[in-house]
């Protein structure tokens, strides 16, 4: 019974994860005083997409072939093993916070390794900067993951999430505030979004992610896509069940796991449409000042682990 | 009752901390605004748990002053002055950032001692202040402009405020009045001294102050 958790989780990431993305794109076009193109649009393009032949330049090696597959790949995993609807789970073991992050850096690994293999000088610009951001923000995440396993004693997600549950009043410790803070900065990081990588842009001297994934086109730009969109909604939905664990199911039956789908659809659409809406006030960072802001993340998960100690 | 405590010690601490993460000068006396009613809030908690009126004329002693007053002064320091930024800091952002997490965790391991001297909720909480004393040396030492000097002593001050309350359940009043003059006047004088500076040099990088003259 516990597998049913696991299946629908993952139908419901990969359904939703597109829909997200539409979502947070027509929010950010109503606020600009556009019409928007709709929330099932990502979708749309998806379809369009993976039935184009796919394109690799000369010279490339099957790295950059690989890379696609490894990323929705890896992210798929996380979606398995995380407790995004249910706690319960048989993949329980491997939902580890830490473990999770290795796969994340995986991905992000991978797709640089590919924007490196086509040779061009975007590419490897957008590697560099990715694997920059990657390299700031990996500390702060493992602090914040330190601060909030300190606790429970455990750096099993589904504990944590539990603990949360049976626990609300300490979602407002400072130890939970520090590292909520601390980890959204690098949500935002790692999902490039605004302030750290524009989503939108593909002008030479700001975009990260996009430079990386210039040279893919047909099925592997959609699988990419596909990817990027779904570590957006991972990234997200781990924010929220980590912060407001309320209503994720804890035992496998039919009624809870509804709940739990519909808790992590409305947590999920509303953090994007925050995000979304905060984006429209926002400008890019400098390039160079992004370590900056990244440090301060850092600073926070410091604190977030010092304050779990002594004003515990 | 100590959550609600210890929420509002997490919020000093954050907001001392962004106050070295911000450039802008009007985005840190908004910081301050935030610190001086969290003080006051601090205040209100303590006067709870210790039955105390006298904290709550003091609570709202300290937001009049820290939340109201002194913001106000800067603010008009700020409009009459040209300078929006802290431009160019003797140890530049990232640094300092990290040279904070390095102050806290002192803060935390030089008041071990203290605590352990009497282990209340309260004295849990006395390292944020000690750490906040740290944060407004720091900014003290390392910012150039006239306006973030004042900023770093009335962080200080923030810093020794928090102290008190939270070891003593605050200060006698006539003492927490003088106090609180003080700290006017001396943001009075130093905004004196900001104009006249901003009229000798054409601004106020206190680094022109090199050698005295009559």
């Amino acid at each position: 019974m516990s597998t049913l958790g696991v299946v629908v989780q993952v139908v419901l990431l990969i359904v939703v994860a597109p829909y997200l993305v539409g979502v947070m794109r027509q929010v950010r076009a109503r606020l600009e005083g556009r019409a928007g193109a709709g929330a099932g649009q990502p979708w749309r393009d998806l379809r369009k997409l993976f039935r184009k032949e796919p394109m690799s330049p000369a010279g490339s090696s099957w790295v950059f072939v690989a890379a696609p597959a490894v990323l929705v790949a890896s992210t798929l995993v996380i979606a398995a093993v995380s407790p995004f609807v249910a706690t319960v789970s048989p993949l329980d073991g491997v939902a580890d916070l830490f473990a999770v992050v290795a796969l994340l850096l995986l991905g992000t690994v991978a797709l640089a390794l590919a924007g490196l293999d086509t040779g061009t000088a975007f590419g490897g610009m957008g590697a560099s900067r990715e694997m920059t951001v990657a390299a700031l923000a990996e500390p702060t995440i493992l602090l914040a993951g330190f601060a909030l396993s300190a606790r429970v004693g455990s750096t099993n997600l589904s504990a944590i999430v539990e603990r949360g549950q049976q626990s609300p009043g300490a979602v407002l410790s400072p130890a939970t505030l520090l590292a909520a803070v601390a980890l959204a900065v690098v949500v935002v990081a790692e999902a490039g979004r605004l302030p750290v990588d524009n989503p939108s842009t593909h002008l030479e001297l700001t975009m990260i992610h996009e430079a990386m994934v210039l040279e893919y086109a047909g099925r592997d730009l959609a699988l990419v896509e596909f990817a990027s969109a779904l570590r957006l909604t991972v990234l997200l939905g781990l924010w929220a069940n980590l912060f407001l664990p309320w209503g994720v199911a804890t035992t496998a039956s039919a009624p809870a796991l509804l709940l739990g789908v519909v808790a992590f659809v409305a947590k999920v659409a509303v953090l994007g449409a925050v995000l979304a809406a905060g984006e429209v006030f926002m400008a890019k960072l400098r390039l160079f000042r992004v370590p900056e802001l990244l440090a301060g993340s850092f600073l926070f998960g410091v604190l977030a682990v010092s304050s779990s100690f002594f004003l515990a | 009752m100590t959550q609600l405590l210890y929420l509002i010690c997490g919020g000093l601490l954050l907001s001392s901390v962004m106050v070295l993460w911000r450039r802008e000068l009007s985005a840190i006396v908004r910081l301050l605004v935030v610190q001086g009613v969290l003080l006051g809030a601090l205040a209100l908690v303590l006067a709870g748990r210790l039955d105390s009126v006298e904290l709550v004329v003091v609570a709202i002693g300290v937001v009049a002053l820290k939340a109201v007053l002194v913001p106000r002064i800067l603010r008009r320091v700020l409009r009459d002055g040209n300078e929006a930024r802290e431009t160019e800091p003797l140890v530049n952002v990232t640094a300092s950032i990290v040279a904070a997490a390095f102050l806290i965790l002192l803060a935390y391991a030089a008041s071990r001692p203290l605590v352990r001297l009497s282990p209340s909720a309260e004295t849990q909480a006395v390292p944020v202040g000690l750490a906040m004393v740290l944060l407004g040396f720091f900014v003290l030492v390392t910012r150039r402009r006239a306006l973030s000097q004042i900023v770093g002593f009335l962080l200080l001050d923030n810093g020794i405020a928090a102290t008190a309350f939270l070891i003593t359940g605050g200060v006698p009043g006539i003492v927490e009045l003088a106090v609180s003059l003080d700290v006017l006047l001396v943001v009075l004088v130093l905004q004196v001294l900001t104009a006249r500076l901003r009229t000798t040099f054409g601004g106020t990088d206190i680094d022109e102050l090199r050698e005295l003259h009559d």
